[in-house]
């Protein structure tokens, strides 16, 4: 079969980017948007072409090998070093696909209502279109030159639709933290590439995933702090990868990310970019297992758990409904990189990476529907927090129901997709280290309060009277709801049971059987129905309850409404002891000698010129003087001369 | 060539009449007084240019026609110079020159 075609994936959004850039400004409000729908459209159906054919036509043996579908030379420097660019089509890169172009898909055409009216309408759908493109050309990539390439991009394109508001410095700020920080992490993931290429003299993911574990050790003999180098590269890939995927502790860039607008939160800072560390992860699976036995992942699965667990009590005090979902989002992909670092590479070994995979996919669909509803709600109520909400049930229904629909999804209620997919993530982390299931038995269960404390109180609690009575969003925000909604509700119970997930999308692209451990599925879902039940005693109507527990909890109550004060321990360490102490030389030597130097010579250009700009004084009877005494200079010069 | 009058004569009369054209030119502040004292300088070359032609050359005519160069274009010159005065009258209600100091730093 000719794969070629698929390149057009990643371009149909760029030519979408291209048009708008170059035209789409100028062109009145809806125009923009559909356009940039269509681009994202026609990839959309692209990449649901690519699927079919790759998983029901290409390989009805249910082996599936990686395919190259398209790749060219993009910078050629020696035999060695190359930078090629590629589509590459393998289970995860395909499911990525789908994923990322039908939540861009729902997103594009949901902005066209959330964004009526804005006067950056077409800017946004400019920045949106890049940000499609990259996505989708970071997820195809064949080699780490490309995966980095897009990585930037997507931080770019990220940064740009973070700071979207920019007359508001609360969002300047947000984007620059966002992109510092990610940008700090990435510097490790060019280290980590810089030694992985150096060490194995290629970019390519299959060579580096066809490489067992004796050549990965015969290549990377040196050692240091007992990992050989090329598990430090992969460590170093992985700080890359956590930096992108907010966790911690470069966690800190995401909730302040959520000063963008909502539909952009959520496509990238829930569904998509922000899985793209746990994709990194993923896609350099098999060496992250050959290299020194795995031990990078226990790094990660470390990570993982840490994180989820971490973000799950914050979420647990926030009042921002934003910063509850992104709080939530940075919990959920810690189950994600908790599922690959338990997983092991053959058989019913990969299930964690299965697993991972899985919940990648649900994840996007129900945290979308989440980001978008909170959407229609702050479009609705002006206000991004839950005390200014209650009650909203009445007037948001299509609203209040796909929330629903979402935040029992989330929760791992059975037969919503969340379920199956932390289901076997758990069931993964019980095989592998029985303090990883618990951990994340418990993050089930406070998953399950915050989601309902946050839904009560925006839909229950009590009944209050608006200023402006809140209305249902347009159409074009109401459908993407409703198909999200139905893939929330569907996508866990579909691909358990009618396309079993495992027998496509599996570490090593073997099939292997996936089911349901009945007893962990039940305690997980009974902590699960603890958290609703305890949200709807404390939220359903307003009661003192909550103050009660938020006193006894005290000085932790406070620290965890302030995050652990991760922000001021950030800005302290920047602030004062890097910029304050370790660099306060240097910064002396660039204030005084480099700045000096330069101001010196401004300033005495500008002196001087200030100076003498009085000789031009505009009275042309000056200018004949001096040309006039210059001439009688002259004359008496050459006479003396001459007459000596 | 006139009888007894000498060519230092006549170079001091020019000579004269330039540094006075130069003296008013850089001291008057009425725009017309200004273009009499650039005339005063043209016509102080003029001169020169004919007693030394007459002097020193006799047989030839080179010099005399310098001059009626000069006079031709000085006649065109004081045209435009009448006009930017006149303009430079409209502009300013004066044809003081200290009014034209705008074109400075």
């Amino acid at each position: 079969m000719d794969w070629s075609y698929t390149i057009w994936i990643p371009l149909l959004p760029f030519v979408g980017f291209l048009l708008l850039g170059f035209y789409g400004r100028k062109l009145p409000a809806p125009v923009p948007g559909w356009i940039g729908t269509i681009g994202v459209f026609g990839a959309l159906v692209l990449s649901y072409i690519t699927a079919y054919n790759y998983f029901f036509v290409e390989n009805t043996d249910m082996l599936f090998e990686p395919i190259k579908g398209f790749e060219m030379l993009w910078m050629n420097f020696t035999d060695v070093l190359q930078f090629k660019m590629g589509v590459l089509l393998d289970p995860i890169s395909v499911m990525m696909m789908v994923v990322v172009s039908t939540v861009s898909f729902l997103v594009h055409l949901y902005s066209i209502g959330y964004m009526k009216g804005d006067p950056g309408f077409g800017r946004f759908f400019v920045s949106l279109s890049l940000f499609t493109f990259a996505m989708l050309g970071l997820v195809v990539a064949t080699n780490l030159f490309q995966i980095y390439f897009f990585w930037e991009l997507v931080g770019v394109s990220s940064y740009l639709l973070i700071g979207f508001y920019y007359e508001k410095p609360s969002a300047i700020l947000a984007s620059k933290k966002a992109f510092i920080v990610t940008r700090f992490a990435d510097f490790f993931f060019l280290i980590g590439i810089l030694i992985i290429s150096y060490y194995t003299q290629t970019f390519d993911f299959l060579t580096l995933n066809g490489m067992d574990e004796t050549s990965f050790t015969s290549l990377s003999a040196s050692s240091f702090m007992g990992m050989s180098v090329l598990a430090w590269a992969l460590t170093l890939a992985f700080i890359g990868g956590a930096g992108k995927s907010a966790m911690f502790p470069l966690h800190i860039w995401l909730p302040d990310a959520m000063e963008g607008p909502t539909p952009v939160s959520a496509l990238i800072h829930a569904a998509t970019m922000v899985v793209a560390g746990v994709f990194l992860v993923a896609r350099l699976f098999p060496m992250y297992s050959h290299v020194d036995g795995g031990a990078v992942l226990h790094i990660v699965a470390f990570v993982g758990a840490f994180s989820s667990l971490f973000a799950a009590i914050i979420a647990l005090t926030q009042l921002d409904i934003k910063r509850v979902l992104a709080f939530s989002t940075m919990s959920q992909i810690g189950y994600m990189m908790l599922g690959l670092g338990v997983s092991g590479l053959e058989g019913h070994e990969g299930l964690g990476y299965t697993a991972s995979m899985f919940h990648l996919f649900t994840h996007a669909f129900f945290k979308s529907l989440l980001f978008l509803g909170a959407g229609a709600i702050i479009h609705a109520v002006h206000s991004n927090y839950m005390t200014k909400m209650g009650g909203l049930r009445k007037y948001l229904p299509i609203t209040h129901i796909t929330f629903l629909i979402a935040a029992l999804a989330i929760s791992g209620i059975w037969p919503f997709a969340g379920f199956f997919s932390k289901d076997a993530i758990l069931d993964a982390a019980y095989m592998h280290n029985k303090i990883y299931f618990w951990v994340g038995w418990f993050v089930a269960g406070l998953t399950a309060f915050y989601m309902f404390r946050l839904y009560y109180r925006i839909f229950w609690y009590e009944d209050r009277v608006y200023k402006h009575t809140p209305h249902e969003a347009p159409a074009t925000m109401t459908y993407p709801l409703m198909i999200l909604g139905a893939l929330s509700l569907l996508a866990g119970f579909v691909f358990f049971y009618v396309w079993p997930f495992a027998e496509y999308i599996g570490p090593t692209g073997k099939p292997f059987h996936m089911h349901i451990n009945w007893i962990l599925a039940g305690i997980s879902l009974g902590v699960a129905l603890i958290g609703i039940v305890l949200a709807t005693i404390m939220y359903k109507k307003k009661n003192d309850i909550p103050d009660k527990v938020s006193k006894a909890f005290g000085l932790f109550y406070k620290w965890t409404y302030d995050k652990f004060y991760f922000d001021e321990i950030y800005m302290f360490v920047t602030k004062k002891i890097m910029f304050g102490i370790i660099s306060a030389g240097w910064t002396w030597f660039d204030t005084n000698i480099v700045d000096g130097t330069m101001n010196l010579i401004g300033n005495t250009t500008v002196k001087s010129s200030n100076a003498i700009k009085k000789l031009q004084s505009g009275r042309m009877q000056d200018y004949a003087y001096a040309i006039v005494s210059g001439a009688v200079a002259l004359v008496i010069i050459f006479v003396y001369i001459w007459t000596h | 060539m006139i009888q007894g009058v000498g060519i230092t004569h006549v170079l001091i009369v020019s000579t004269l009449m330039f540094f006075i054209g130069i003296y008013g030119f850089l001291t008057r502040k009425n725009l017309i007084t200004i273009l009499i004292a650039i005339e005063l300088i043209l016509n102080s070359v003029a001169i020169n240019f004919i007693v030394i032609n007459k002097y020193l050359f006799p047989e030839k005519i080179n010099g005399q026609i310098f001059s009626l160069f000069i006079i031709a274009v000085a006649a065109a010159e004081v045209a435009i110079a009448i006009a930017v005065v006149i303009d430079f009258y409209r502009i300013n209600k004066s044809i003081d020159v200290e009014h034209g100091e705008t074109m400075k730093y």
